[in-house]
């Protein structure tokens, strides 16, 4: 009887308070009450919550693309229920599953946002379509400071070179000449204030190798390591013996329910690879998981509260194992159907333990990807050139901004009263622009600029410039290989086709959830082109030497002869005498008598 | 009577259990080291120079194997040939043409890699003058208890080594830099190994106390290398560090193998060029010095009979009884 009177002014209070009180909390005042606590429900005072824990999921998705080539995409996300950067707080110690030495990173520079990507090849976005997490080719990072650091310039510099010794990367190359502040790109993707960009860094390495001395340490920041679960599956000889090897690091402060009520650190881990059809996969649009990796997945990380391994299938391809689960899903603007393996259940592994998925397809459709851009550099000789940059927008009928930035170095002169924008033959003014220009040795060229793409068109930025003259200790030990420029990049929200999710759910699969939907018409992408490869007027290293031989060469063969004829005097000088003769005249000269000649 | 004995007997087992313990530590403690480090450079960059980094990476993965960890090891590779886009296997570097030895490996951690590699930061590495923004594992954190093994290998002549075909190290300035090392108590021991054309040049005008050096050719000859592979076109490996990885692929942790047997590697019959060595600067003898008080590290542990006073009152607790647990049990 009692139970039932507390359960109907619980309903009651709810009703009347439905507007004002959260979710939330009517969830957790009926759980006290249903489970037969004690207590009101209305102010919830007895209501302890829960303690922080920290959380780690796993997923892989495959995608098959149209040109035989397979697309794998692992994500790694924990999360961490700690918010060190609110005052008063005790400084953390305890590390569970988020690695200490990026936790010591993010406490020690007081870091917002960080996100590192090392990336080997290019993502051709014509043949593959989008990829779910974009990166240039080369080390490229960025990073929000948080609002209360005094000298960030000091933290970047400091920062750059931790992470260089966490990832065995050449990251201390980066410094004042290679970093930039971007005024209008880079926005925050997790919390945080996005209005002041003095706050902000991006740098790239476009010439950073990726190997396994970069894998290694970051596989070892994951909670299960590279020993269970789907970390199993990245052994090096196989994954850098593809066509793009991408793996990245981004760590940012999310909310961890819709009305934000606690905050979280999170940590994705993602590791992008496409394999070739022909090199890796024997001319055979078939695949499965031993051909790509090797390795098949025995177990899922006991550390992970959810282990997946997502297959789509929306061109309907071969796939066996066969599953029933199904999940349907709107990334990239366009609604794709999954397969999904759930590697926490037992019978996902079979008789043998095992799990080895095989693939085949043989379609040919692919969804044209509604933004590319391109880059290279025409003009010839080595005193002037020209950037060209071509973006093209693919949808028939919509028109869209997108904001393009450029990063130059100073050794590339821009003359930035050349620069034209033109789409379809005619001028087109971008609506923002935001250029710093470049200073010799200490800082490279910004330029961000607004531009609104007509539909189903191409829009050329052309800017022209001039190669400077280094100093001799500025080049690098193998010149003439040339300098590289790192890729531009070109953000925007494209128009979707299909209606994008813009609710907030903890159970989203990993992909689609890494840039939050602002609005359910577009959505976000970002386009990476190539580097550019320039050579820069390169001195003859040998000729001090050779100047140095042929100098004194002439010197000494010149002068020397001269000097030689001015002071040399010849004299007669006798050979000297035989052993007899030298005999004879000793005696004549004990004689007195006058010596032989 | 019998309880005389008995209680003299008693007091005796520890004072003799004592001296067991002291003479035991005074084995550990013979060669006067307590940790071990190593630095291995290689210095060339190109592809044709593919050997020269698979020289120094099976020193690498030698001294792994014996039990250095990462930690204490400064790798720096002149140029990526592992994922460099010549290579027709990808993230592997082999020793041999049979392709059974992967020298790159899977647990790799490069220190210094392609631009960074430079005189001045050898040299920086080697004196500790490092900027203080230098994350730990790009530093050589040594004290005067630590054995040093420094490899060096890429192309030299009379007296340099070339970086990076670029700039040169000179004899002279690698011995002074031994030197500052040795003033401000940086080494222990030092054991130092060239791989190049007229290596022994480059020992010639060692100083200091304390160092041994071998080097692979005499002055006036040349280092050669090993044998070409034809798939991936470059030769694999140099004659000398070939047949030092042979040998030390025999060496265990355990091994009681000695210096004399390392002088013995490559004799001219094999190697073409004369290996040579020097010793006179080293205080012990080299029959007595073990191939792993350099190539391995040996834990030593230190027994103290102090108690430690730590912070908090239960771990203390805890220590103390593990402490004392340990000490019954040796």
């Amino acid at each position: 009887m009692h139970f039932i009177r507390q359960v109907t002014t619980a309903h009651s209070s709810i009703i009347t308070e439905r507007s004002n009180v959260s979710s939330m909390i009517k969830q957790r005042c009926l759980l006290p009450l249903l489970s037969g606590r004690s207590g009101s429900c209305r102010l919830c005072e007895t209501f302890t919550p829960a303690p922080a824990k920290d959380q780690f999921q796993e997923e892989l998705v495959i995608r098959p693309l149209h040109s035989g080539d397979i697309y794998a995409s692992f994500q790694f996300r924990t999360l961490w229920d700690t918010d060190f950067l609110q005052e008063g707080q005790k400084k953390v110690s305890h590390y569970r599953l988020f690695p200490k030495s990026l936790g010591q990173v993010l406490s020690k520079f007081s870091v917002q946002e960080l996100h590192i990507s090392f990336t080997q090849g290019f993502w051709r976005t014509m043949q593959w379509g989008q990829p779910f997490i974009p990166s240039p080719p080369g080390a490229e990072l960025w990073v929000w400071f948080h609002h209360t650091v005094s000298d960030v310039d000091g933290n970047w510099k400091e920062l750059t070179n931790v992470l260089s010794g966490i990832f065995c990367a050449s990251l201390n190359f980066i410094d004042m000449t290679n970093t930039v502040q971007p005024s209008a790109s880079f926005k925050p993707l997790g919390l945080g204030n996005a209005t002041d960009h003095r706050f902000l860094r991006y740098a790239t390495l476009p010439r950073e190798i990726v190997c396994t001395e970069n894998l290694t340490p970051w596989k070892k920041l994951l909670p299960c390591g590279s020993k269970a679960g789907l970390a199993v599956l990245m052994k090096s000889e196989k994954l850098f013996h593809s066509s793009f090897h991408s793996q990245a690091v981004h760590i940012r402060p999310i909310c961890q329910d819709e009305q934000c009520t606690s905050k979280a650190w999170e940590l994705r881990q993602t590791l992008n690879v496409v394999f070739d059809h022909y090199t890796s996969g024997q001319g055979k649009k078939e695949w499965s998981l031993f051909k790509m990796f090797s390795r098949t997945l025995t177990e899922a990380c006991p550390l992970a509260s959810s282990s997946k391994v997502y297959v789509d299938i929306t061109d309907n391809p071969e796939l066996s194992p066969a599953t029933p689960l199904l999940s349907q899903a709107v990334v990239l603007g366009d609604r794709r159907t999954y397969s999904v393996y759930d590697l926490t259940r037992a019978e996902t592994f079979g008789q043998l333990r095992s799990f080895n998925l095989l693939l085949r397809w043989k379609g040919d459709n692919m969804l044209r990807p509604l933004l590319h851009a391109e880059r290279y550099v025409a003009g010839f000789g080595l005193q002037t050139g020209e950037i060209h940059t071509v973006i093209y927008n693919n949808h028939p009928y919509r028109a869209f901004p997108v904001l393009l930035m450029d990063s130059v170095p100073w050794y590339l002169q821009l003359y930035i009263h050349t620069l034209t924008v033109t789409s379809k033959s005619r001028d087109n003014k971008p609506s923002y622009i935001h250029y710093q220009p470049a200073k010799d040795r200490h800082r490279p060229h910004l330029l961000e600029m607004l531009i609104q793409l007509p539909p189903h068109s191409m829009t050329e930025v052309t800017v022209q410039f001039e190669r400077a003259l280094l100093k001799w200790t500025e080049y690098t030990p193998d010149p003439n290989h040339g300098f590289y420029v790192g890729s531009s990049v070109i953000s925007a929200l494209v128009p979707s086709m299909v209606a994008m999710s813009t609710n907030f759910t903890q159970d989203q699969p990993l992909f689609s959830s890494f840039v939050p939907v602002k609005e359910e018409s577009s959505y976000f992408v970002r386009v990476y082109t190539e580097p550019l490869l320039v050579n820069l007027p390169t001195p003859d290293f040998s000729m001090p030497y050779n100047v140095i031989c042929l100098t004194c060469t002439v010197v000494a063969v010149g002068y020397g002869s001269f000097y030689n004829l001015l002071t040399r005097t010849f004299q007669v000088d006798e050979p000297s005498p035989p052993l007899a003769k030298r005999l004879a005249n000793f005696i004549r000269r004990i004689r007195g008598v006058p010596l032989l000649a | 009577m019998r309880i005389f004995a008995f209680i003299h007997l008693l007091v005796s087992i520890p004072h003799g259990y004592s001296n067991y313990v002291e003479t035991k530590a005074g084995q550990f403690f013979s060669s006067g080291h307590t940790n071990n480090w190593a630095v291995l450079v290689c210095t060339s960059r190109f592809w044709f120079n593919y050997r020269h980094v698979a020289n120094t990476l099976s020193v690498y993965r030698s001294v792994k194997r014996l039990g250095i960890p990462d930690s204490h090891i400064v790798l720096m590779l002149a140029d990526d040939m592992a994922c460099n886009y010549r290579n027709p296997k990808p993230a592997t570097v082999f020793s041999h043409k049979n392709m059974e030895l992967n020298v790159y490996g899977d647990d790799v951690e490069v220190d210094y890699r392609g631009y960074e590699v430079t005189v001045e930061n050898f040299l920086r590495v080697l004196t500790g003058r490092l900027p203080p923004s230098t994350p730990r594992s790009k530093r050589l954190l040594s004290d005067d208890r630590s054995n040093i093994l420094i490899y060096l290998t890429g192309h030299g002549g009379n007296g340099f080594l070339k970086f990076q075909d670029s700039e040169e190290i000179s004899n002279m300035e690698l011995a002074d830099a031994f030197e500052q090392m040795w003033q401000k108590r940086r080494y222990n021991e030092l054991l130092f190994i060239i791989d190049t054309c007229q290596g022994a040049s480059m020992y010639e005008r060692f100083y200091s106390p304390n160092l041994m050096a071998l080097a692979s050719s005499q002055v006036g000859e040349d280092s050669l290398s090993h044998q070409p592979d034809l798939a991936i076109g470059v030769h694999l490996m140099d004659k000398y560090t070939f047949y030092l990885l042979e040998f030390l692929e025999e060496v265990h942790p355990a091994s009681q193998a000695n210096m004399n047997d390392l002088f013995k590697v490559c004799p001219q019959s094999q190697c073409v060029s004369t290996p040579g060595h020097r010793t006179d600067l080293f205080q012990r003898d080299p029959g007595s010095v073990l191939i792993t008080d350099f190539f391995g590290s040996v834990r030593k542990v230190e027994i103290t009979k102090d108690t430690i006073n730590l912070t908090s009152p239960v771990d203390r607790k805890k220590y103390i009884t593990g402490f004392l647990c340990c000490q019954t049990n040796l």
